[in-house]
This record gives structure tokens, C-alpha cells and sequence, in this order.
């Protein structure tokens, strides 16, 4: 960094980050409580808004910590890409265990929707109580 | 560090166009130390761990049919009994960065063999991580002792269907006047009573189960073991950061550094570390706190 930045230039760079970094965690936060309704009451963002503005502050984020305070930047591209390209492994991890996850869902609910119709077919008093560990799902999609 | 550069800008100068000789030995192809790249390599084996808790933590939540909502959740803070949704955790933030600041002002400090400016920041550094891992303490604490989340249960939860509370007597319940409804989509926390479960009943007022009489059933179990294993371990890597920030600052402060003439790469490595568990912390908050 000293062989690219004069002591000063950094020094400031530093604070920059700083701000960067705080305004941006802020800007987070509004979104998220302005999208669940706690700033002004009734209004909700939908989550299609909400998340991917979340995901990409916070990849920014994450892009800054990496280049400006860990110096990634400044190395030499061989070493940047030994340690970024492994972590492209990571899309496919996250491709096949959230929609693996999406499949879980889908059986529990399968299994569910069957359980219930067998109840509902054998004498069961209006009002009963089911037992407090059971999940009950009326609306899948 | 500067003369490192110098060096090695010299020694590219007169050979260049030695790239297919680059991994032949006798150069660093990386021009980086040993150590430093070793710290790199830890760092990735790490970020992956951390990756595996994350991507695990998404696909349970995907497999749930509710999950708790963290502004709900975490809407604590300390001296203040109201609802600050996620103001604590946004506080936490800010310590973390302002730490990852100070760590990199140590780093300049040091190219510039500035013992004392070294120190200084370090000590800032330090400071910031063990305040980081009180607030995380208070936190645990709260959702522990107050709200009583363990690893296998969760009194978090969202309701699923439109409805009523229902009072003990079977009529509907009633506050401030109003009906007490239900929305889908509300959060609820399950309270605890001279150590029973308050598990309210209510009617269901729309959807097939209309008519139907339940009781509101614990969040997902997941959430919490999720909840502490991740945070935890991060807040581990706080911990051991901080006692390694002690030790390099104990030894910055005795001279070690400076005798070793490389520009106090140490703090660098140190840096790269504390760096790390900063970026870290910027997933947990999503996945946790945001989304």
C-alpha cells in the first residue's frame, strides 16, 4: 500500500472507509425496517425489493473490506485469483442446498396435507387441541 | 515493506519476461511473505466453514413453513424496556468497523515502524473487540434469560392464518376495547409464566380451518441452534482475534517488530485476520438480522 498511496492519501482512504461502510450498514437497516412497516405504519416493501438491495450492499460491503482493508487490491492478480476464484464454488453450494431446502418444504408440506386429511376423515371433535409441536399449514404457494 | 517493493520491483526490471520461469523457485510468485499467504489460505478454509453454517442456515429456513423475523426478534436494547428493532445489532455493526478502522491504521502505523502509533491503534483495536463481544454477551443473555430461546427451542414464531385470541373462558379476547386479531404474517413470542408456557389459544377465522380452535405452537427449533452455533463462532474468532491483537501488541510494544526490520508484517497478518471476522460478521448480519 505504501508503494502505491503516499502515508496521507491512505490515512484518508481510512475514513473514507469508514463512512462508506457505516452509511451503507444505515442505509440497511432503514430498508429493512422501513420494508417491515416500523417507520411508517401500513407501508411494507415487498421482499423481491427488500432482499436483493440487502444482498448487494452488503456484497459491497464485503467487496470493500476485501480490496481496500485487506489490500486485495494491491497483491498481485495471481494471488487475488487463487482466493477468489474458489470461493465461485460457493454459487453452486448455494444453487443446491437452498433448493434442496425448497424440496423439504415441499415433502413436510406433501406429508402434511395427507396427514390432515386422514383426520379430517375420522371423528374428530371441532375444537380439538393439536399437540403443540405441529406445524399447521393452510396456504403452501 | 518499502525496500521489500523496491527489491522486488528491481528483480521484475531485469528479468522480464521470465513468467513461465515465475514458479521455477527462488521468487515469490506472489510477491507476498509465507506467512502472509498462509493467513490468505486459513482465511479461505474459514471463510468455507463459515459458508457451510451459512448455506445450512438457508436451506433450513427454506424448509420451514414460518420463520421468526428478526426485527422482531432482536428488538431489544440495554436501559430501555420499549421495542428498538434492530438498533442494538446495527450498534454492534458500528463497533466492528470502527475496529476493522483502527486495524488498519495500525497497519500504516506500521509500514511507517511508527512503535508507538502501532500500539496506540492496536490498543483502540482491542478495545473495539472486547466491546463487540460484551454487546453479543448482553444479547445472548436477553434471549436466554428473557425470552427463553435454547438450542432445541425456538418461542419466536409467525403466525400462519388470519384468527382471534381467545380468552380463558372461550370468548374472544379482548384489549384496549379491541378484538385481539390475528394476521398472518404477525410475529409472537411465547411467554413464560411461573414457569409454564403461556400457549394462548385462538379461532381461525379464515382459510379452510376456519372455525378451528388452536394453540400457538413453538417457531421452528432450528432458529436457535442456528442462532447461537453461527453467532457463536464468530464471536470465538472475536475472542481469539482479540487475544492474538493482546499478544502482537505486548510484542509490538517490546520492540520484536521493530528488530525484525520488515515493516511489522506481523500487524499485517493480524490485520488480515481481524479483517476477516469483520467480513464475516457483514453475512451474519444479513442472513440474520436483515433478512
Amino acid at each position: 500500500m505504501s508503494a502505491h498511496l503516499s502515508y496521507e492519501e491512505s490515512k484518508k482512504l481510512v475514513f473514507k472507509g469508514l463512512i462508506l461502510l457505516g452509511v451503507i450498514t444505515l442505509i440497511e437497516v432503514f430498508i429493512a425496517l422501513i420494508g417491515n412497516g416500523h417507520i411508517i405504519s401500513g407501508f411494507r416493501l415487498p421482499k423481491y425489493i427488500m432482499y436483493p438491495m440487502m444482498i448487494g450492499f452488503s456484497m459491497y460491503k464485503a467487496y470493500f473490506i476485501v480490496y481496500e482493508f485487506m489490500h486485495m487490491r494491491y497483491e498481485v492478480k495471481s494471488l487475488a485469483m487463487a482466493v477468489l476464484l474458489p470461493m465461485t464454488l460457493l454459487i453452486w453450494a448455494m444453487i443446491a442446498f437452498f433448493s434442496e431446502g425448497n424440496k423439504w418444504f415441499d415433502y413436510k408440506n406433501y406429508v402434511r396435507t395427507k396427514n390432515k386429511v386422514e383426520v379430517k376423515t375420522s371423528i374428530q371433535p371441532q375444537g380439538a387441541v393439536k399437540p403443540s409441536t405441529t406445524y399447521e399449514i393452510q396456504d403452501v404457494h | 515493506m518499502t525496500t521489500d517493493t523496491i527489491k522486488h520491483e528491481v528483480h521484475s526490471d531485469h528479468h522480464p519476461a521470465d513468467g513461465q520461469n515465475l514458479w521455477g523457485g527462488g521468487k515469490e510468485p506472489f510477491k507476498a511473505s509465507y506467512g502472509k499467504l498462509m493467513m490468505w489460505y486459513f482465511l479461505i478454509s474459514d471463510a468455507f466453514t463459515f459458508s457451510g453454517f451459512l448455506i445450512s442456515y438457508g436451506a433450513l429456513r427454506f424448509s420451514m413453513p414460518t420463520w421468526p423475523l428478526p426485527d422482531h426478534v432482536f428488538e431489544s436494547i440495554p436501559f430501555y424496556t420499549g421495542k428498538a428493532p434492530l438498533i442494538f445489532v446495527t450498534f454492534m455493526t458500528f463497533v466492528l468497523i470502527i475496529s476493522s478502522v483502527t486495524m488498519v491504521r495500525a497497519v500504516q502505523e506500521g509500514h511507517r515502524e511508527n512503535r508507538k502509533g502501532v500500539v496506540f491503534w492496536m490498543i483502540l483495536t482491542i478495545l473495539g473487540g472486547l466491546t463487540f463481544l460484551g454487546c453479543q454477551a448482553w444479547e445472548w443473555t436477553t434471549l436466554i434469560k428473557k425470552e427463553n430461546v435454547t438450542l432445541t427451542r425456538n418461542p419466536f414464531s409467525r403466525h400462519m392464518e388470519n384468527g382471534v385470541y381467545l380468552a380463558a373462558d372461550g370468548s374472544v379476547a379482548m384489549k384496549d376495547g379491541n378484538e385481539e386479531t390475528i394476521k398472518a404474517g404477525d410475529s409472537y413470542l411465547i411467554h413464560k409464566h411461573d414457569e409454564a408456557w403461556d400457549l394462548r389459544k385462538y379461532r381461525v377465522t379464515e382459510g379452510q380451518d376456519a372455525g378451528v380452535v388452536k394453540q400457538l405452537s413453538f417457531g421452528p427449533k432450528a432458529f436457535g441452534a442456528l442462532f447461537f452455533f453461527i453467532t457463536g463462532f464468530h464471536g470465538f474468532h472475536v475472542f481469539s482475534g482479540v487475544v492474538f491483537l493482546a499478544i502482537i501488541a505486548i510484542n509490538a510494544a517490546s520492540g520484536v517488530y521493530t528488530a525484525r526490520k520488515n515493516g511489522y508484517e506481523m500487524i499485517e497478518k493480524i490485520g488480515l485476520y481481524w479483517h476477516f471476522v469483520d467480513l464475516v460478521w457483514v453475512f451474519v448480519f444479513l442472513v440474520f438480522y436483515l433478512l
